[in-house]
């Protein structure tokens, strides 16, 4: 491979890259020092509410608001879907206010006297026969031959039903925005946004602004796992209630709206028949799917996967729409329920081969998109096998020891892109050696602030607290939004070429001090030095004041065509194995442990890193045993709008979890790439397939709730 | 009424593990403190009983160390009333109802959640919140392990959990892996902090000691 100045620091040489270095922003995050959206407070600010349509499907018939525009302490209100208008969800917004106080909000939103005539709605959408018109065309894909594959002499078949439910986001910080404007023309807005630099343009073109003139703010962000991409309808109104009274608002929503209408996850149910020859071969796969992510359905799940070239497949896909709030890119979108249908369907194949399921994943490795991946999950699957002492604890299915709680383990693999996205850097070099970089990045809790900073300390020599890290702020170059793990490779690669530019430009400055060239020049240790001379050397801060009075400004731009192919990358595998137990007289799953064996490329920071993976395995523990937006048929309303029945899992509920990368050249080669969603993926269909292992049936759907644990097991015995 | 109810749940055994059930009951009574004090009001018609509402009225809170007065309706949560009028936005509103725990603060020492009790409940009580943790400036033990063992992404539930770890220890310096997890299942994360958080926990505890 071609060198580039850009290319990582040779890993003998890395002083920081690798190190497991703490989060810089901890110490105000735990101190309850770090300012979130929901937590600014301006002088005289108002809050914002919203009233929401309570019908799943309805036309708004009479709407009368002089009653809140008269309530005291209200502001403004504004009508945002009036008489006449056909609502498609419950949740849908109807009216927002502003008050002076909360309370007076609250109370004014009672004061709103609005009628509809329900109409009829379609929520539930695990039964595709009820679906009748809200079922739009199927989408079909065939690659070779699979009717034919199926009559192949001595085919094992496996056949089942597979299926995981609508979830939620619930960010813990709901959705919204502070809007305050400073002129007519003008307003700074505080936003809790996956993308900082891109909440000028959307608000901007719907409010008739110039985005120069709308100051975006999130230096904090309480979770956003892909729902916080767009301004919302909320967002807007906020801004418009703002102007409309001339003080700030505050508009965030309350824990039922934001379960209601802030993001949900499709789902995804189907039958999947697949074939492999005794030796394990798989060469067939027919599956027929649908699901739904509101009114608009949602997309396709990716099946097969992540084992996708099969040589023979058909898939049909039938999108539903129902009378939900509309589905988001809920982290990893599509992948972590192509890989439930897809590993469930392998696991039960291999049952029924009386074969391991690993070696049955690691025999059909060679089915992965290219050789790099298979290899990855030859790898992952040998080093994950050998961390949990599979070959030794693997039991065929059914856990035959005495009593009532079993105990089996369960495997799957995954992938992800996480290629990097566009966005530029400023990296500032003053005269008295401080050192800033910015850029309109946002940290999501990933680790964003830390990695960058990582990155200009190494490049320039420096320790942590010689850089000062400033994102989140529109104001700064502009970075892409931080989704489809694309944040760590491209602020990596941004600011590894603005640091590198600006350290370029320092050693152009002080190379006549030091009596050498420029190329000669090394930045190590706070020191610029000679290199292999360390007796020619000068202190970062003596370097520096040879600047004189000029700081350098020197930027990086990661662009779509990268120069350095080495810097970052996209394309990771990875492989998890859960060990559980069941509990067959209550139906109960706990998890023991998991294990994320997780390449990722390079990794800058592998303390946030881990936090990354072992968050994930924790909300795949979520989706896989406890959260579903559940629907009344009756009356078409969300049951489980709030916190105590929507559930997440507590410090409890999780087992041991443990995160290994894989490392080594052939994986560090890469460079950086993205890991926020890959580990995220593979949670539901090891412990699904664990669960099946451990009592020796399957549980169909996820989550996997004690009730269903008792059905399959009674089915299993009828 | 409502007073001697404090008084004698002060006086609880300090013994048993504070459980998320020990959590709920601790904001059910304060919740319910508040309904049986409306209805000896009104029982007892007595026309100098102090019946405050639905306006606003005048608060006295302890919020870490400080007198605070202040002009709400008694049906604004002691939550609301840090937040809202008091800028104190350490402890975040989440569910709103007394299950998440990213509102928790201490009353009298003892974690409660904020969004619970009503802020003309909390008078009278010593109120710190995460804010109020910090000592001349420093961090808290609590909030170093935090930091050290990375119990935190996002952040947002980490005050809740900061301060539900601090009320822990001091009950339970010595904790085993598992007492931590039965004393902190009354806070919830989305980002899923919950391996460094057993591991601050345990390490806060080893630092506090010393």
């Amino acid at each position: 491979m071609a060198s580039c100045k850009y290319d990582w620091p040779a890993p003998s040489e890395r002083q920081l890259i690798g190190k497991r270095i703490k989060r810089i922003d901890g110490p105000v995050k735990s101190s309850g020092q770090a300012k979130y959206t929901f937590d600014i407070n301006r002088p005289g600010m108002l809050f914002g509410k919203v009233l929401r349509c309570p019908y799943a499907h309805a036309k708004i018939t009479a709407l009368d608001v002089t009653p809140a525009k008269n309530a005291p302490g209200v502001k403004a209100v504004r009508v945002i879907q009036d008489v006449g208008s056909e609502i498609q969800w419950q949740g849908d917004e109807i009216v927002v206010l502003a008050a002076e106080t909360e309370e007076a909000a609250e109370d004014a939103m009672r004061m709103i006297k609005v009628e509809y005539e329900p109409m009829p709605f379609f929520v539930m959408d695990e039964d595709i026969k009820a679906a009748g018109a809200h079922a739009k065309p199927p989408q079909v894909k065939k690659v070779g031959d699979p009717d034919q594959a199926f009559q192949e002499a001595g085919l094992v078949v496996s056949e089942g039903y597979y299926g995981l439910p609508v979830i939620t986001h619930c960010c813990l910080e709901s959705h919204g925005n502070v809007v305050e404007w400073t002129d007519p023309q003008s307003f700074t807005v505080w936003a809790s946004t996956q993308g900082v630099s891109a909440v000028g343009g959307q608000m901007g073109e719907v409010l008739g602004v110039s985005p120069n003139n709308i100051h975006a703010i999130c230096q904090y962000i309480g979770g956003g796992f892909g729902s916080k991409f767009q301004v919302d309808r909320w967002g807007i109104e906020g801004a418009r209630l703002a102007k409309d009274t001339g003080k700030p608002v505050k508009m965030m929503l309350e824990r039922d709206a934001d379960l209601l209408v802030a993001g949900a996850r499709p789902s995804f149910w189907g039958r999947v028949k697949v074939g492999a020859k005794p030796d394990g071969t798989i060469t067939a796969w027919d599956s027929e799917t649908w699901g739904t992510g509101g009114i608009s359905g949602a997309g396709t799940p990716p099946v097969p996967y992540p084992l996708d070239q099969l040589p023979n497949y058909k898939r049909t896909h039938t999108a539903v729409a129902t009378n939900i709030g509309s589905s988001r890119a809920w982290r990893a979108p599509n992948d972590p329920q192509a890989c439930l249908l897809t590993m469930a369907a392998f696991d039960d194949l291999a049952a029924a081969l009386k074969m391991d399921p690993l070696e049955l994943l690691a025999k059909n490795a060679d089915l992965a998109p290219n050789p790099i991946l298979a290899r990855t999950y030859k790898e992952e699957l040998q080093k994950a096998a050998e961390l949990t002492d599979w070959h030794q604890r693997w039991h065929p299915r059914g856990d035959k020891t005495e009593g009532h709680i079993k105990r089996g383990l369960g495997v799957s693999i995954h992938t992800w892109g996480g290629a990097p996205h566009n966005g530029k850097c400023n990296v500032t070099i003053q005269p008295d050696g401080s050192v800033e970089v910015a850029l309109g990045s946002q940290d999501l809790g990933t680790g964003t602030r830390t990695v960058i900073n990582i990155v200009v300390a190494e490049t320039l020599g420096l320790p942590i607290e010689g850089v000062k890290v400033s994102i989140g702020d529109s104001r700064l170059p502009p970075d892409g939004p931080s989704g489809g793990s694309t944040t760590v490779g491209g602020v990596s690669g941004s600011t590894r070429r603005g640091s590198v530019n600006a350290r370029d430009q320092l050693f152009q400055a002080v190379a006549p001090t030091l009596g050498s060239q420029p190329d000669q020049l090394e930045a190590v240790g706070g020191q610029v030095r000679v290199k292999g001379d360390p007796s020619k050397s000068l202190s970062w801060k003596q370097a520096c004041a040879k600047l004189g009075v000029k700081p350098i400004v020197a930027q990086g731009e990661q662009g779509p065509n990268s120069e350095c192919k080495s810097l970052n990358s996209g394309g990771v595998g990875g492989c998890q194995i859960a060990d559980v137990s069941v509990d067959t007289e209550t139906g109960i799953v706990r998890i023991n442990s998991m294990l994320a064996v997780q390449d990722c490329g390079l990794v800058i920071d592998p303390k946030t890193a881990e936090s990354q993976v072992l968050g994930a395995l924790i909300m795949g523990v979520c989706y896989s045993l406890y959260e579903e937006k559940i629907m009344d048929a009756q009356t078409g309303r969300m049951l489980n709008p709030n916190m105590e029945f929507y559930k997440l899992a507590g410090i409890g509920d999780v087992g041991d979890l443990k995160a290994y990368f894989m490392g080594g050249e052939f994986y560090e080669q890469r460079g950086v790439i993205g890991l926020g969603e890959p580990p995220v993926v593979s949670p539901g269909a090891a412990i699904s397939n664990a669960v099946a292992n451990a009592i020796g049936v399957r549980v169909p759907t996820l989550p996997i709730t004690p009730q269903k644990v008792l059905a399959a097991l009674e089915k299993g015995m009828g | 009424m409502s007073r001697r109810k404090d008084k004698s749940r002060k006086k609880e055994s300090p013994v048993a593990p504070l459980t998320r059930r020990d959590f709920l009951k601790g904001a059910g009574v304060a919740v319910s403190g508040t309904i049986l004090a409306g209805h000896a009001a009104v029982a007892a018609a007595a026309p100098e009983t102090a019946v405050v509402g639905p306006g606003a009225t005048s608060v006295t809170l302890q919020v870490n160390g400080q007198r605070r007065e202040l002009n709400l309706e008694p049906r604004v949560t002691l939550l609301d009333a840090l937040r809202n009028d008091l800028d104190l936005t350490g402890a975040k509103r989440v569910c709103d109802r007394g299950v998440c725990g990213t509102c928790t603060v201490l009353m009298d020492g003892k974690p409660v959640y904020a969004c619970s009790v009503l802020a003309i409940e909390a008078q009278g009580h010593k109120i710190t919140t995460i804010e109020g943790l910090m000592h001349n400036g420093q961090p808290h033990p609590v909030m170093t392990a935090f930091v050290n063992n990375d119990a935190q992404q996002c952040g947002f539930c980490t005050p809740g959990f900061v301060v539900a770890c601090a009320a822990f220890l001091h009950k339970h310096p010595n904790p085993t892996e598992a007492e931590v997890e039965k004393g902190l299942g009354g806070n919830l994360c989305r980002c899923g902090t919950y391996i460094g958080v057993r591991a601050a926990a345990l390490e806060a505890a080893k630092a506090m000691r010393q």
